[in-house]
């Protein structure tokens, strides 16, 4: 149900961008599909990272929408007009912002992003590693004895 | 009038839930048996008054009672019956009040089987219910009412989303909710034990039920979301990292790492304050998750902004849970020292190491989902994370996880020699090598995403194997098949559980990795080739269903010449609702589906037409399935039955404790 909420915001979005086509569009279209197999698949990479605008986390690759068959559309013109991958995604960025990268940058406040998982990793596997030599270091609950509760415990079951 | 009673029943359900929340608290605080006895009958009758009222909200749904907004707005007379039910719980609203309805269904299962617990425990776990309760009944009462009426009642409904028409969609938020909700008992008992202020191994063996109960619960409903999404979306995605995916999944992983850690205080008393925390956390997670989704904070700050109500509500609540339990917890986790003692290398290090990898990946999509949030509050900057970043941040988790846990699942408790376990496991590990090998020499392409996958999968499956064999003990081979069938349910649960994970991982790896696709103008009755597969377009008709009209095609799938399969895709239009869908038509088979999804009208009678080959795909849910049967299996073992180690109640006048 929740996808199909995501979902059902995205697609009356996209609806709103189809010419007057009731019928939705599925994502890449044969008519955009490049001769080149080589640029194609190189497109397909690129737009796997590039968001859909209008939509709720679908890449261009994906998207139904107007705008992302124009992105799409805009991005093998660049491939065909010789750019880099590198540059496509520049000339994309510098239109619509940074927003309409999938995988953020790794620059900046991005480093944060990046780097929280490996060092919550390290921190964590350090503390666990603590805590294991600390357990094998201590002494066993059946060297110490019982404690007053449990020895009250004890008495009690044996009555019983 | 009965629709008045529904409405009259969920008042009064929050007022007994009030009652619940603070009689049998004080009584546990002050030893009144009389007080702490209120909890019980409270929470069986708060259970039946939510029901009622869920009873007549179906009752409208069912009869189209177009007199209630609710209705109006999300059903319509001739919806086939399924969907007029599943309607209940299809919209914001109803979905809150089966939440309820969960919440207090398990706040009723423990006072009616919870007989082996000690009173204090019982009583404080039942308080800390009734509270989680009364907030989301307030919630509803004062934010969310299902039971508003209509000033002019119009003749027939708006009908419901026809995405959310589909039998998988009409059980995913059933499921999923179960298992939300059911988090809130390990939550509940967290709570109750930091109040009386011990954890011990009874209560390990206390909440290590519920929480594989809301684990299995939140498998189901995640893999019955993720099929959903790979039959209903037309292209065959099956996970997305979408912020409401990633708040389902969030609670999965903690309830994982909940689950293994409960067993390590169950069996060895140790990581009791870790599993305190990790049952504040996964219940918080589930809020977090309600919150994300019933606010649409995530989606924009604005969405957040123009309905504001709802969303601070939940924040609050998620807040006051998540704070109180966090300074509970703070306060009162140094009482609980740890007993057990075992070496570096032991079954509970190896738990220790599984609870790390499973926690700190949740808290990686959990940075991840909200990193958007944060870099514009906080860096002015209006960025997008989707799933290219949490495909390379959290694999590698999942790949640690693959490769140690064949080994953790054998290592013996206390102390262990890391040689004569891996020994056994010597032949698994070749044959996963060879498959991983084999895979990597037949695929044309570098990518290693492929045969490391397939490679974990085999070795979390023949680990498993030699888990279970090595639980037979000595003897002829035949004589230990024999033993097989004899051993506990729970060696059984864990060794279908971990070969449902490697099963899963195989899926994953297949499909990622050795996609393949086509999309094509496809003439009627040209055949073309993808793969192995010689397809045909035959024709093309227009098909009224009961809602909806339907643009439905034949189209034959041949391979070597044989017909395999006769497979017809659809586009749907359901006019009231004014909403397209695709119904993707698929030949579902062990190695490979043959997925097939039909687009747009072409001059001379041509369509667009969408091939795909999907290996292993199926593997995905067939894993989910055997990792749910696996929890299932864990739950039935018979020292949940006998409830071994629980302590007689005590006789009148002996203070409860």
């Amino acid at each position: 149900m929740m996808r199909g909420m995501q979902t059902l915001k995205a697609l009356v979005l996209a609806g709103a961008c189809v010419l007057g086509a009731a019928a939705p569009a599925l994502a890449v279209q044969p008519d955009e599909v490049l001769a080149d197999p080589a640029l194609e698949e190189r497109a397909r990479v690129i737009s796997k990272d590039l968001r859909c605008l209008v939509c709720r986390n679908e890449s261009i690759d994906e998207s139904n929408a107007q705008l992302a068959r124009d992105l799409r559309i805009l991005v093998r013109e660049r491939l065909v007009a010789g750019d880099s991958n590198v540059q496509v995604v520049d000339f994309v960025v510098d239109r619509y912002g940074e927003y309409v990268l999938l995988r953020p940058r790794t620059s900046g406040t991005n480093i944060l992003l990046y780097a929280a998982g490996p060092v919550m990793l390290l921190l964590a596997l350090g503390m666990g590693f603590a805590y294991t030599r600390r357990r094998s270091q201590a002494r066993s609950a059946t060297e110490r004895g019982l404690s007053a509760e449990e020895q009250a415990r004890l008495s009690e079951i044996l009555k019983e | 009038m009965i629709i008045e009673l529904g409405h009259f029943a969920l008042i009064l359900a929050a007022v007994t839930a009030l009652v619940q929340a603070i009689v049998p608290l004080i009584g546990a605080q002050m030893r009144w048996p009389g007080w702490m006895a209120v909890a019980e009958p409270a929470a069986g009758v708060q259970f039946v008054f939510t029901l009622f009222s869920f009873a007549a909200l179906t009752y409208a749904f069912v009869t189209s009672d177009f007199s209630l907004n609710l209705v109006t707005a999300n059903s319509h007379t001739l919806k086939p019956m399924l969907y007029k039910i599943s309607g209940v719980w299809g919209n914001h609203e109803g979905s809150m009040l089966l939440w309820v309805l969960i919440l207090t269904l398990f706040g009723a299962c423990l006072a009616w089987f919870g007989g082996n617990l000690p009173p204090g425990i019982r009583a404080r776990a039942l308080a800390v219910q009734g509270s989680v309760a009364v907030a989301f009944f307030a919630f509803i009462l004062f934010t969310s009412n299902p039971f508003e009426r209509m000033e002019v009642v119009p003749f027939d409904g708006r009908d419901l989303n026809p995405l959310l028409q589909d039998v998988g969609l009409a059980l995913h938020p059933p499921f999923l909710y179960l298992g939300y909700v059911g988090l809130s008992m390990a939550f509940s008992f967290a709570i109750a034990a930091l109040i009386e202020g011990r954890v011990d191994a009874a209560w390990g063996r206390w909440v290590r039920p519920w929480t594989l109960a809301a684990w299995v619960f939140l498998t189901i409903g995640i893999a019955l979301g993720s099929w959903w999404a790979y039959y209903e979306l037309g292209w065959g995605g099956f996970w997305f990292w979408d912020p409401v995916e990633n708040a389902s999944f969030m609670p999965w992983l903690l309830a994982a790492a909940l689950l293994h850690s409960a067993i390590v205080v169950e069996k060895r008393e140790a990581l009791k304050s870790w599993t305190i925390l990790l049952a504040i956390m996964a219940f918080s997670f589930s809020l977090i998750g309600t919150f994300i989704v019933r606010s649409g904070v995530i989606t924009s700050v604005h969405a957040f902004a123009n309905d504001p109500e709802r969303g601070v509500f939940i924040l609050a609540i998620l807040a006051l849970f998540t704070g109180g339990g966090l300074t509970l917890f703070a306060a009162r986790a140094s009482a609980m020292e740890a007993k057990g003692v075992f070496g570096v290398v032991s079954r509970e290090s190896a738990l220790v190491l599984n609870n790390i990898l499973l926690a700190v990946s949740c808290f990686v999509v959990f940075i991840g989902t909200i990193w958007p949030l944060v870099s514009e509050m906080f860096f002015d900057r209006k960025l997008s994370v989707g799933p290219p970043f949490f495909n390379m941040a959290f694999t590698p988790f999942m790949v640690l996880l693959g490769a140690i846990l064949p080994i953790g699942a054998m290592l013996p408790w206390k102390r262990a020699k890391l040689d004569r376990v891996v020994k056994p496991l010597i032949p698994a590990l070749v044959l996963a090598l060879a498959i991983g090998g084999l895979a990597w020499a037949m695929q044309s392409g570098r990518s290693l995403l492929g045969p490391i996958g397939l490679f974990l999968g085999a070795w979390l499956v023949f680990g498993a194997g030699v888990d279970l064999m090595s639980r037979t003990g000595r003897g002829a081979v035949t004589e230990r098949l024999a033993r097989l069938g004899r051993l506990p349910r729970a060696d059984w649960g864990k060794a279908v559980a971990h070969a449902g994970f490697g099963i899963t991982m195989l899926g994953v790896a297949g499909l990622m990795a050795w996609e393949q696709e086509d999309i094509r103008v496809a003439q009627l009755n040209e055949p073309y080739v993808v793969g192995k597969y010689e397809i045909t377009l035959e024709q093309v008709r227009e098909v009224e269903g009961p809602n909806y009209l339907s643009t439905m095609a034949d189209i034959r799938v041949r391979q070597d010449g044989r017909e395999i399969a006769l497979l017809h895709p659809e586009k749907r239009v359901y006019p009231v609702a004014g909403m397209p869908t695709t119904e993707a038509a698929i030949d579902y088979r062990p190695m490979r589906d043959v997925y097939l999804a039909i687009g747009d009208a072409q001059a001379g009678g041509a369509y667009t037409v969408r091939t795909y080959i999907k290996p292993l795909t199926n593997w995905i849910w067939l894993g989910s399935a055997l990792m749910a049967l696996g929890g299932c299996l864990s739950l039935t073992d018979r020292r949940y039955r006998v409830a071994a180690g629980a302590r007689k109640a005590p006789k009148a006048g002996v203070p409860a404790e």
